[in-house]
């Protein structure tokens, strides 16, 4: 917590400002995999066979995190803003950092440790899963360097 | 999996929905009645958006005990019941600020009797957001895990008693995570977050448990319809989402407006702001 001994004002504070983006960045990716994938595609399916209880557990606690991480996260984001605390590249950069690392982690994790669902059914998984872990890697780069860039230039300043 | 016999000591006298009943309006109309008159006679003029909160609650609570309760002998229709007593007016009824209501248009002593109930011990420990989340949501495991739920079939006290535990546990839950009324020793925002996402958690499993063993959950029914209960079992996922959307609104958008009285008041300066020793 460096930033909260910094004098107060019109600080632009750098660790709120990215958490909040990386909360909304987690929980839209989430809600995008539950409409597009779940429900539009229907690739992946509601409920697994062969899913394990520890998996089902851990699918409930994400799924109830990702609801309260988007209106948290919205709600903190207005807060920062209306006290003008706020660096909207350093809220953009968060949002990347929050659903490359939501993808990654589901790609990696969920799909592929607990094996809670798979991306799609009766294809060959390889090239899905590549893409769909490249995708979140990308993103999560992305983030850093907006994140990376913001910070160097207002250390110029 | 045991598939619990069933030990019915009574006849199954078909479902409790038989008989189309304007009985359970009366009270619901009672409360929407009760509550218009005495935000009429508050006279500091009562906040329409309280108004129309409650209203919206009540609203929920006369369709999930009106027109679903035609349908509670299929789960669908007992879920939908359960979404909306135990979770959806609930949240209508406790944004209406009730409690506030009565201690402003009340005579002193209704007041004092109110305020000594909300200083109690007994209901700090079951308004406190942990204890409510587990009825809550506990309850509602203990009907579709025991044999509680076909029990509740055949009596029909049983089940309206069940519908009040919704009820009551859903409007505790809501209050103590975001209710306006005054709740002394309401936890911090980090315990209220940790129940919301204990209780909305535990529901989404519980969805996801019922879907996957819809053949021999719940116990100890008669004739099961694995079918209807898998999608009562997305109906209560997506249903339970949709709470814990409204609830987490609630709840932030309550944190929001805190912290706004509070930079209003470190803006303005603390030489403008009385110091303890000025105030006693």
């Amino acid at each position: 917590m460096a930033d909260s001994s910094l004098p107060r004002g019109r600080t632009v504070h750098v660790r709120p400002a990215i958490l909040a983006g990386a909360l909304i960045g987690i929980a839209i990716m989430a809600a995008v995999d539950e409409i597009v994938f779940h429900q539009l595609l229907a690739w992946h399916h509601f409920y697994d066979r062969s899913t394990p209880s520890v998996a089902l557990l851990s699918d409930g606690l994400l799924h109830a995190a990702e609801v309260i991480a988007l209106v948290g996260g919205f709600f903190w984001y207005a807060d920062l803003r209306r006290r003008h605390a706020l660096s909207t590249r350093l809220v953009w950069g968060g949002f990347l950092l929050g659903a490359g690392g939501f993808q990654l982690f589901d790609g990696l994790v969920d799909h592929k440790v607990l094996r809670l669902h798979q991306i799609r059914y009766g294809v060959h998984l390889v090239p899905y899963d590549v893409v769909w872990n490249l995708a979140g890697a990308a993103l999560l780069l992305a983030g850093a360097l907006l994140i990376w860039r913001a910070r160097s230039r207002d250390g110029r300043r | 999996m045991t598939l619990l016999l069933p030990v019915a000591p009574f006849a199954h006298g078909g479902h409790p929905a038989g008989e189309p009943s304007w009985l359970p309006l009366f009270p619901v109309a009672l409360l929407a009645g009760g509550y218009l008159l005495a935000a009429g006679r508050d006279p500091r003029g009562w906040r329409h958006r309280r108004t129309v909160a409650w209203l919206a609650g009540c609203a929920g609570l006369a369709v999930a005990v009106g027109p679903l309760a035609q349908l509670s002998g299929d789960p669908r229709g007992h879920l939908a019941q359960h979404l909306l007593l135990g979770m959806l007016a609930p949240l209508g009824l406790v944004l209406g600020a009730p409690i506030t209501l009565l201690l402003r248009v009340a005579p002193p002593p209704v007041r004092r009797a109110v305020g000594r109930l909300l200083r109690a011990r007994p209901l700090h420990l079951l308004a406190h957001p942990v204890t409510a989340g587990l009825l809550s949501t506990g309850g509602l495991a203990l009907v579709l895990l025991t044999p509680l739920y076909a029990a509740a079939e055949r009596q029909p006290v049983l089940h309206h008693a069940l519908h009040l535990h919704y009820l009551a546990a859903g409007y505790l839950f809501a209050w103590s995570l975001a209710g306006p009324d005054p709740a002394p020793r309401r936890p911090g925002l980090a315990v209220r977050v940790g129940a919301l996402l204990g209780a909305a958690a535990g529901h989404a499993v519980l969805a996801k448990y019922l879907y996957a063993q819809a053949g021999t959950l719940p116990p100890g029914l008669d004739n099961p319809d694995p079918e209807a209960f898998r999608s009562a079992a997305q109906l209560m996922y997506y249903g339970g989402d949709l709470a814990e959307l409204l609830l987490a609104t609630a709840l932030f958008a309550g944190w929001y407006n805190n912290r706004r009285r509070r930079h209003v008041t470190d803006a303005t300066g603390s030489a403008e702001r009385p110091s303890p020793a000025q105030l006693s």
